[in-house]
């Protein structure tokens, strides 16, 4: 057994060496450009290409006319979603989402709110220049919108219906399990919204939606759906047909492919559109412009080939690994928990709290596996996981979990490692720990008045 | 995050770590920090009666950082007088450590954790004074 062991398969996979194999040839010899259409160096390119796509599309049960190659998941979340919004403009303007999904999603919402505030400031403005009868600057908008009730005002009402290129956006709670209630998605849906985008398993406690539930509702309203499917795919089954997904967000360096390509799957009937994000030569059927890395595609589309081929066994072996080390650790030590559903989860992963000790110091423990805290501490930022805190783990326990992500290459002899590692290092920090300390007395630590700062 | 060496040997080899007894009329106790802020540092000081630190022992919850804040000031304060603890401020262990600048708070904890068993400290005495 070599050291250090990855566990941190959710960040990224190693490249399977038969992926690296495949990839070859077009990284020397074969070097075309797949646009090349007048010579054989560019047939070649363009092949590649073509036979990647099949690859790809037969993952997830599409056909390869509907896979759209792109740099990676956050940019074929960005161009989904950015993409619907743009070209929907006319029909609505809302959008739901989790408040668990990846930031690639997240983000890219909260800007196309942030531009349709703009947009509505900016008519706020105009219509007060008219109402006022002098230019209105945006340091007494709030003020002066209020001395002219234009909530109220039907001019401004009807301006602010127009589509503004930007967004209103519904995060929606999970529940405790990290799933959404299906009642609260429905819910959530208006005659304005054109967009659903839930993820298929979460990066951080990987937990699994239920999708094919998420793409029905969907498809009964005439709702888009988008799924971000990065984490799930090649571990679970994932098909756009039988789940009414209309966009799925792939990556191939999260299926031991390479970092840098991904996909985003645009369903052909019923028609979807989008709008591109990049302008360019029209590659990609005019949605995604650029020269294709073309090795890295050819790896991306060996990488799908044998997920495909491999899923049903790799994923029994990840689920009795990962059982492995979930009963390992719990039968060793108390007050330990599990983050997120047991039963609707990767086989791979296992976010788990424990209670008394920093998960930060706990990686810092087992420097010789790489895994990553639940809580975001090593960043500039101080907060614990949003995940964990939208799924209502308590703050204390948020800064105290860690993510294990098993994957192809891991072995039972390295989780027995982990095991036995976890259990010495999580007693040593406890021992440590005026918190388990008190607990162990007795003591509620909620009735103590703590100095918060 | 790259920690200093400092850093890494205080968390791999704490000094002080422990309890003593909170009922002894020597002994104060701080317990700083949250722990849904992610640290909480208890610093215990026996200081004899004429004001010497005779003993420090630490537990902590939190980073490395936190724990290494916490060994050092109790190494610091053993053998000082309660006066000179008290001038221990936070940006002696953060130079001490090299700490990063997202790990400051770590050594604001360890100062406040010596000031709150101080004052623990004295308030146990002049209860004490009181009823004699």
């Amino acid at each position: 057994m070599k050291l250090p062991i990855y566990m941190d398969n959710h960040a990224t996979t190693p490249l399977d060496p038969r992926v690296l194999e495949a990839m070859l040839p077009y990284l020397k010899e074969d070097f075309g450009n797949a646009a090349s259409r007048n010579h054989a160096f560019g047939w070649k390119a363009e092949a590649a290409v073509e036979q990647a796509r099949k690859q790809v599309a037969a993952l997830i049960g599409a056909s390869d006319k509907e896979i759209v190659f792109t740099s990676g998941a956050t940019e074929s979340d960005n161009l989904a979603i950015k993409g619907v919004v743009e070209f929907y403009k006319d029909k609505g303007d809302h959008i739901i989402t989790l408040k668990t999904e990846h930031k690639a999603v997240l983000d890219t919402c909260k800007r196309l709110e942030r531009v349709r505030q703009e947009r509505l400031d900016e008519l706020r403005q105009m219509r007060l220049a008219q109402l006022t009868g002098t230019p209105v600057s945006r340091d007494n908008l709030a003020e002066l919108s209020i001395k002219h009730d234009l909530d109220n005002d039907p001019v401004y009402r009807q301006w602010a219906e127009l589509p503004t290129g930007g967004a209103r956006v519904t995060y929606l709670d999970v529940e405790k399990d990290g799933r959404i209630d299906l009642k609260k998605l429905e819910a959530a849906m208006t005659d304005k919204t054109i967009l659903v985008s839930i993820m298929l398993a979460n990066n951080e406690i990987g937990t699994v939606q239920p999708v094919a539930e998420i793409g029905k509702l969907c498809r009964q309203r005439g709702i888009l759906f988008h799924c971000d499917a990065v984490q799930g795919i090649g571990k679970v089954p994932f098909n756009v047909e039988e789940m009414h997904v209309d966009l799925a967000s792939i990556s191939a360096h999260k299926m031991y492919g390479p970092k840098g390509v991904g996909a985003l799957y645009v369903r052909r009937k019923p028609r979807v559109r989008i709008a591109p994000i990049i302008d360019g030569g029209g590659h990609e059927r005019g949605m995604r412009s650029g020269t294709l890395n073309v090795g890295a595609i050819v790896g991306f589309g060996k990488a799908a080939e044998i997920a495909r081929q491999e899923m049903a066994d790799e994923s029994a072996r990840l689920f009795r690994l990962r059982e492995r080390l979930r009963k390992g650790i719990m039968d060793q030590l108390d007050m330990v928990t599990v983050n997120g559903s047991l039963e609707h989860r990767l086989p791979g992963s296992l976010n788990i709290s424990f209670a008394y000790v920093e998960g930060e110091a706990l990686m810092m423990a087992i420097k010789d596996v790489a895994v990553s805290s639940g809580s975001a501490c090593t960043s500039a930022s101080l907060e614990p996981s949003y995940v964990l805190r939208a799924c209502g783990v308590d703050e204390e326990l948020a800064h105290s979990s860690i993510r294990f992500g098993l994957g192809r290459f891991n072995t039972e002899e390295e989780v027995d490692y982990v095991i036995k590692l976890m259990v010495d290092k999580v007693n040593r920090l406890r021992e440590m720990s005026p918190l388990y300390e008190m607990a162990k007395e007795g003591i509620d630590l909620k009735s103590i008045e703590w100095t918060a700062h | 995050m790259a920690y200093s060496d400092k850093v890494i040997e205080h968390y791999e080899n704490p000094r002080n770590v422990g309890t003593l007894d909170k009922a002894d009329p020597n002994v104060g106790t701080g317990l700083v920090g949250a722990p849904a802020c992610g640290d909480v540092m208890r610093l215990q000081l026996k200081i004899s009666d004429d004001g010497i630190i005779e003993d420090a022992k630490f537990k902590t919850f939190g980073c490395g950082s936190a724990i290494a804040s916490s060994s050092l000031v109790t190494e610091w304060v053993k053998g000082k007088t309660v006066d000179q603890a008290m001038t221990i401020s936070n940006k002696d262990v953060a130079r001490e450590l090299a700490l990063p600048p997202v790990k400051i708070h770590c050594s604001v904890l360890a100062e406040d954790a010596i000031k709150a068993a101080i004052e623990d400290f004295k308030k146990k005495r002049e209860a004490r004074q009181q009823k004699a």
